[in-house]
């Protein structure tokens, strides 16, 4: 079932990206693969919004964004009754380190997301919509400006839809530089024209989102899949993956392997047939570590990795999570001291700086890799880094804090003994190669 | 109501409460920074996490609503645990100075450091260091190392103060509190920041370095500035005042000051104190002692009387003064037989004291104020000349209050204002009886006849239709309408639209004892002159208490020429002022060095007593007061302390309240524009409005010499709009000559369009202007 | 300051939110303004301030936090270049490297000449294509090999010399940004 060779190759199982060449983007394209059939149908039958909802639910679909919320549930959480104003928002903010995969989805396949927002706009009964794009893929903004504006043309997006009584005002909103706005909260303040401080919750967006009005986010390719089960069914999604893991899953996998990129596999699939999918290791080396839910996920050993299966639940076994599915591989050159550093600095970066743990936290985190890697390091640190990071995980207001300290955790935790070799020696435990 | 547990106990609470909050009123304190009563939840210090049973982890007390059944924990292992890891983490990057610091002895940081910091700093790495600020010359910023970051000034300046003057930029560890690039914090309620900083970044700039907490010893007292009378901690080393604190009372300042309040205490330790009384004779001042002072006094005014009879004498009292001093004041003056005595010395139209009902109030406690639904604001420039009072509107208006503004100009009170009219002075009466036509018919109820003819305008018919909702409604008059040329009239047109409206009708009032000096009787009370026709027909011998002829009146030329011309004008002042014009100083007490007491807005009575000595031969003014009555030989001038003349004004709360009424019964009269070209001289007429700024707005303040480095210190300038600046033919920024009453002042012209086409704006109480004839009233203006 | 080009490109942007929401705008209006002025100096932000009816702190806030806005003056090209691990791993740091040489300075420096700000990025999102860089905020490359480097660096440099780019560095004053 190999895609033919002028079609971007997502893999086998591809059913979100199957038949994407780069350049068949266009609404016309769309709508030549089924797209927007789902969101006329719906309309002409004025499904009840409940029946997309449980249809949602049925496919075990769970969020893409990283914390795996299963979007049926949430999508139920929006007030019903309310006079207003209520809000849609594609959280398209891609940030983690190792994800790309919302980014190929936007520029490649924009429609189905903005099918999806429009669907899941009418099971929420919400009528405003933003998209917000990760500052540094211009240009994939400006193709999803020239989408909204094909599907207004249209008649899919703005008042009555397709003559219908459903409204749906969608907007492109694009970031500048910070990480943090991948957390919803940062995001709809982003949105306001804020800094990017995440909220404390309670209230929670469902009911006080952008503006203070009820507001749903969903990850990027969340829409997208949600576009697929409107057309599909829940129960055809479900049974693409595994109970409780429906569905298929785009990963990114990058790092040591021959051939990076993304690969939309089913859930479930184990992580050596990905592997295999991505080229194998690079120059045929031995495989030492994977992170593989993007750079917040704790790390785990490469034969733990060898033995597990890329689902929600089967990664969480293993003692790591899915996360946005992106796929770090590091092979037996590298440094996990010099890695750690380069993850720790990012979150000390990237801290948005408001609760003390996580602004304090962070550069002292950093800070101690930093010495430990410059040959400077105590083994009285290992404990230190532990307890400083215990001291920041679920203290916080946003999950920063936690995605600043597990990596730290599991670098110490897995490869303690490499820390140890650093402080000792004063210099790596591996020779790295270029 | 909700059942809840914290640490054992039991309590009941309303929904929405903060776990933080159900714990206070059980006595129960958890530490925390970024919380405050006052302040919107930022939930960021996380210093005051606890536990609490079936979560997962500890939560922030600040941001936790409470849940039925919630049982909390605040002292268990886990919520210490958490405590002492937030606190070593603040303590990381915090520079451990506290034996230099300001804050040192009153810093929350090294309160709470003592019970959850540890003792030995597991932290290796070097400490940031933050760039000072200059914030200007009230807030220090030297410091900003040892800011934690709780954004309390941030949320101060966007709620309390109504601006965001303060913000965080750059991220992270990066995160810095600056105003904008370059830009000082111009705030009138700027102070209160530095009594929310929990540590020392942001501290007093005129205060830093000259004490530490513990040398300084804490007395009450009550503001002597507007007409607030804001509860005050002044703290005093030695013989001296330090610094001036806030002390919290929420029926009245609740737990703020304005800088006013907080800075003005300056000018008493300043150049300007008159610390000896002092005598001109044949032109020459001279220092003499009391004897000779008092002998002086005595010997002219008794003279005088003789002379020209007791009504050549009159005494014009600052409402600035205490309640006592204008109690003797008024006592001494009617003593001799005139009732030529005031103290609405800005006020202008007197026509209507005839028919006044009472004394003009407030209408209502302060804290009132926080619960109204309607309000309109009649010519006032509230944010500057009532702080608090716009702080309490600002809150209420966020929640939904429709706040409506009546005016001269179009100020920017940093209110949410819904409905505004501005309209030049000479149609003030008649916007404000559009809106009583537009109440009316709003209601259903016939106009006053007076008001016949005249159609509402569109932003006075919203102003009146705002009033058919909501129930607790007001209508208050600010010292702009006060000391407007057609006050009486827009008094009983406001009284008029109180009655269609349902509106309690109130009086801002312009100073600290505004109703206390007319309740000590200085007002005329039997045919006696007001202040106006006091220096309109002038007098012989003057009394002037507490005001300076330049700034305090609503004509300064006139009150110049009355005061020089006279006999005799002996001023009781605790300055060294009007060397021109007087013949005698009698260094009198300012509020700090004598007891006594002001009555505020709401009919409050607040005493207080001396909190330093006298500085030099000054003496308490009532007592200075006391002895000359008993030197004329007049009866009733045994008080033996201020108490008992305060017994002598009033005895107690309800016999002040009985006095208290803003009802008129003026009859209403239909509204007439008065020309406006009055022969004022050569050049384009235009009408004048004059606010009074507010750090030149008393004789204590305009000498504060911080205060006098803020941006709303810098010179008065010709404001006006760029229409009427086009047909002068001057540019913004270029010089205007501009004449009133035979003065004339050459001036900065500024365009601003926030003053109506044909008016000029221009402050009063400045040198630069004090040669113009008064606040109000017709002027010419012409390219200098 | 806001030029008529400017403005009507924020005006587009304010149709995307409800009228009483024009902060939402800061962020692209930013972004123009910084297109057309080559940073963001105080009188640009108070100048946006004003137009978005703004406390000017607020967008100086804004400013200041997200990374992509420069708050000196740059070279007429910034060229950013991910360094985080993904990109790590495939090459990033040889690529930064092999620029660092080539154009003279180090991160957060400016070419004397004026030409190129050299700057190190956050995860882009295109870790599949390492290296990657971006230049001038708008222009992503990837896959950025050495070969590929030189090239870039002459077509912009050639491209400085026609007086593309943005402007904001003034060499004459030789602006070295640290
Ligand atoms: C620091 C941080 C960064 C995040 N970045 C992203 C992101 O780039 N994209 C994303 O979809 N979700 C991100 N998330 C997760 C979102 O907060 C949110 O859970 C998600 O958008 C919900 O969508 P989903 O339910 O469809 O996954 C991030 C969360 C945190 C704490
Ligand atoms: S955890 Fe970090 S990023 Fe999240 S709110 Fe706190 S400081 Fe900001
Ligand atoms: S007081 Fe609760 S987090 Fe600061």
């Amino acid at each position: 079932m190999n895609a033919p060779s002028e079609f971007l190759d997502y893999g086998p199982d591809a059913v979100l990206m199957a038949g994407l060449t780069g350049s068949n983007w266009r609404l016309k394209d769309y709508e030549a693969r089924g797209g927007y059939e789902a969101l006329r149908r719906i309309l002409a039958e004025k499904t009840p919004p409940e029946d997309i909802i449980a249809e949602m639910k049925k496919s075990a679909l769970r969020g893409r964004g990283g914390a795996g919320f299963p979007t049926g549930l949430k999508w139920s959480f929006m007030p019903k009754n309310y006079v207003g104003d209520k809000y849609v928002v594609c959280n398209s903010d891609e940030g983690e380190p190792g994800t790309f995969k919302d980014r190929d989805i936007l520029r490649y396949n924009p429609h189905a997301v903005i099918e999806g927002m429009a669907i899941g706009a009418y099971a929420m009964r919400a009528n405003r919509g933003y998209n917000y794009i990760h500052g540094e893929i211009w240009d994939t903004y400006l193709r999803c400006e020239e989408a909204v504006e094909e599907a207004y043309a249209a008649g899919l997006l703005g008042a009555n839809i397709l003559g219908s009584d459903f409204s749906f005002h969608l907007y492109n909103h694009h970031g500048f530089g910070a990480y943090i706005c991948g957390e919803e909260t940062a995001l709809l303040e982003s949105i306001e024209g804020k800094k990017g401080q995440p909220r404390f919750k309670p209230p929670f967006p469902a009911s006080f989102g952008v503006y203070g009005k009820p507001t749903t986010i969903n990850n990027t390719e969340t829409f997208a899949a949600a576009a697929w089960i409107a057309r599909h069914g829940g129960e055809a999604f479900l049974n693409l993956g595994r109970p409780n893991n429906g569905g298929t899953k785009i990963f990114s996998v990058s790092g040591d392997v021959a051939r990076p990129g993304n690969f939309e596999v089913k859930l479930g699939t184990p992580f050596a047939t990905l592997l295999e999918m991505a080229g194998g290791m690079r120059d045929g080396r031995p495989l030492k570590a994977c992170i593989p839910g993007g750079s917040s996920m704790p790390v785990l050993p490469g034969e733990i990795m060898l033995q597990t299966d890329m689902d929600y639940d089967s990664i969480a076994k293993a003692g790591s999570m899915l996360g946005s599915g992106a796929v770090i591989v590091m092979n037996d050159t590298r440094c996990m001291v010099r890695s750690l550093l380069r993850l720790s600095y990012f979150y000390f970066e990237e801290s948005c700086g408001q609760c003390t743990p996580c602004r304090e936290g962070t550069g002292w985190l950093w800070r101690m890799v930093h010495r430990i890697e410059h040959g400077e390091g105590r083994m009285e640190d290992l404990d230190v880094l532990n307890s400083v990071s215990d001291n920041i995980i679920g203290r916080t207001i946003c999950a920063l804090g936690d995605a600043a300290a597990m990596p730290v955790k599991s670098f110490i935790k897995h490869f303690r003994d490499e820390f140890a070799y650093h402080i000792e020696h004063k210099r790596c435990l591996v020779d790295p190669y270029v | 109501m909700l059942n809840i547990e914290i640490d054992g106990k039991a309590t009941q609470v309303a929904p929405g409460t903060s776990v933080i909050e159900a714990a206070i009123a059980l006595d129960i304190y958890i530490p925390h920074f970024c919380y405050h009563k006052k302040l919107s939840i930022a939930a960021n210090c996380r210093m005051c996490l606890v536990e609490v049973e079936k979560a997962p982890k500890p939560l922030p007390a600040c941001a936790t609503p409470v849940t039925e059944g919630m049982k909390v924990h605040t002292a268990s292992p886990l919520a210490v645990g958490a405590q002492k890891g937030v606190m070593e983490f603040l303590l990381i990057n915090h520079p451990l100075d506290c034996p230099i610091c300001d804050q040192g002895g009153e810093c929350q940081l090294q309160d709470l450091a003592v019970g959850y910091g540890a003792s030995a700093s597991r932290y290796l790495e070097a400490k940031r260091v933050v760039f000072h600020k200059d914030l200007g010359p009230l807030i220090s910023a030297e410091e900003m190392t040892r800011c934690i970051q709780c954004t309390r000034c941030i949320r101060f300046s966007q709620e309390i103060g109504g601006y965001m003057e303060f913000g965080m930029i750059n991220r992270g560890e990066h995160a810095e509190i600056v105003s904008f690039v370059g830009k000082t914090i111009d705030s009138e309620l700027s102070g209160n920041t530095i009594d929310l900083c929990p540590v020392g970044a942001l501290t007093s700039k005129p205060f830093r370095f000259t004490a530490r907490t513990w040398e300084l010893s804490r007395r009450k007292s009550v503001s002597p500035h507007d007409s607030l009378g804001s509860n005050l901690v002044v703290q005093v080393k030695g013989d001296r005042v330090m610094r001036v604190l806030p002390l919290e009372n929420e029926a009245i300042n609740e737990c703020w000051i304005s800088d006013k309040d907080r800075f003005s205490y300056d000018a008493l330790n300043g150049p300007e104190r008159l610390r000896t009384p002092r005598i001109r004779q044949g032109g020459q001042w001279q220092d003499v002692d009391w004897p000779t002072a008092l002998d002086f006094v005595v010997q002219g005014l008794s003279d005088i009387v003789a002379r020209h009879g007791a009504p050549a004498l009159g005494a014009l009292v600052s409402p600035h003064a205490t309640l006592e001093e204008a109690a003797l004041a008024a006592r001494l003056v009617r003593g001799l037989g005139s009732d030529n005595i005031d103290s609405r010395l800005r006020q202008s139209d007197f026509r209507g004291d005839a028919h006044a009902a009472g004394i003009p109030w407030l209408g209502m406690p302060v804290a009132e104020v926080s619960t109204l639904e309607r309000v309109l604001v009649v010519g006032s420039f509230l944010r500057k000349d009532h702080p608090l009072v716009a702080q309490r509107l600002r809150q209420v208006a966020r929640k939904g209050t429709v706040v409506s503004m009546l005016h001269s100009v179009d100020d920017d009170w940093l209110i949410k204002v819904a409905h505004k009219s501005i309209v030049a002075p000479s149609a003030l009466v008649s916007s404000l009886a559009g809106v009583v036509v537009a109440a009316a018919a709003a209601r259903g109820v016939a106009a006053p006849a007076a008001f016949a003819g005249i159609a509402p305008t569109v932003a006075e018919k919203a102003i009146a239709e705002a009033f058919t909702e909501g129930k607790r409604a007001a209508i208050f008059l600010g010292n702009y309408a006060v000391q407007h040329a057609d006050f009486a009239q827009l008094h009983a047109a406001a009284q008029a639209l109180a009655q269609i409206t349902g509106a309690t009708l109130g009086f801002l009032t312009e100073a600290a004892n505004s109703v206390g000096a007319q309740l000590a009787g200085a007002v005329p009370q039997a045919g006696g002159m007001n202040a106006a026709a006091m220096l309109a027909e002038p007098r012989k011998a003057y009394l002037v208490l507490h005001a300076e002829a330049d700034y305090d009146f609503a004509r300064p030329q006139a009150a110049r020429a009355a005061f020089r011309n006279a006999e005799l004008t002996v001023v009781l002042t605790p300055f060294a002022q009007g060397l021109d014009d007087a013949d005698v100083l009698l260094p009198v007490s300012p509020f700090t060095e004598t007891a006594g007491s002001f009555v505020n807005c709401e009919g409050r009575l607040q005493d207080f007593h001396g909190v330093v000595k006298p500085a030099g031969d000054t003496r308490p003014g009532w007592k200075v007061l006391r002895v000359l009555g008993t030197l004329l030989k007049l009866p009733g001038f045994d008080a033996e302390a201020a108490t008992d003349v305060r017994a002598l004004v009033t005895s107690g709360a309800a016999d002040l309240m009985a006095k208290l009424d803003n009802g008129t019964r003026l009859a209403l009269s239909a509204p007439v524009a008065a020309p406006v070209d009055a022969g004022q001289g050569p050049g384009t007429p235009a009408e004048r409005v004059a606010d009074v700024p507010i750090y030149f707005a008393d004789p204590l303040v305009r000498r504060s010499r911080p205060l006098a480095l803020t941006v709303d210190s810098r010179p008065p300038t010709a404001r006006m709009h760029a229409s009427l600046l086009a047909t002068l033919g001057v540019k913004d920024g270029g010089e205007v000559r501009v004449r009133q009453g035979g003065g004339e002042a050459v001036l900065t012209a500024t365009a601003d369009a926030a003053v109506p086409p044909g008016v000029l704006r221009l402050a009063a109480a400045h040198p630069s202007t004090s040669h113009l004839d008064g606040l109000s009233g017709p002027v010419t203006l012409e390219r200098a | 300051m806001l030029s008529a080009d400017l403005t009507r490109k924020i005006d587009r942007e304010l149709t995307k939110y409800p009228p009483d929401q024009k902060q939402s705008a800061v962020m692209a209006a930013l972004g123009y303004a910084q297109d057309e002025h080559g940073w963001l100096s105080t009188d640009l932000m108070d100048a946006v301030a004003r137009y978005l009816d703004m406390p000017p702190v607020a967008v100086y806030e804004v400013a200041s936090f997200y990374t992509m806005y420069n708050m000196r003056p740059q070279g007429r090209f910034k060229v950013t270049i991910c360094t985080n691990l993904p990109c790590a791993l495939s090459g990033a740091n040889a690529a930064a490297n092999h620029l660092k040489e080539k154009l003279g300075v180090d991160f957060n420096e400016t070419t004397a000449d004026g030409k190129f700000t050299l700057k190190e990025g956050e995860c882009m999102g295109a870790c599949g294509d390492a290296p990657v860089l971006l230049v001038n905020d708008r222009r992503m490359c990837g896959h950025m090999s050495h070969a590929k480097l030189d090239e870039l660096v002459g077509e912009l440099s050639a491209a400085a010399d026609r007086g593309e780019g943005r402007p904001g560095f003034d060499p004459e004053h030789g602006i070295h940004v640290k």
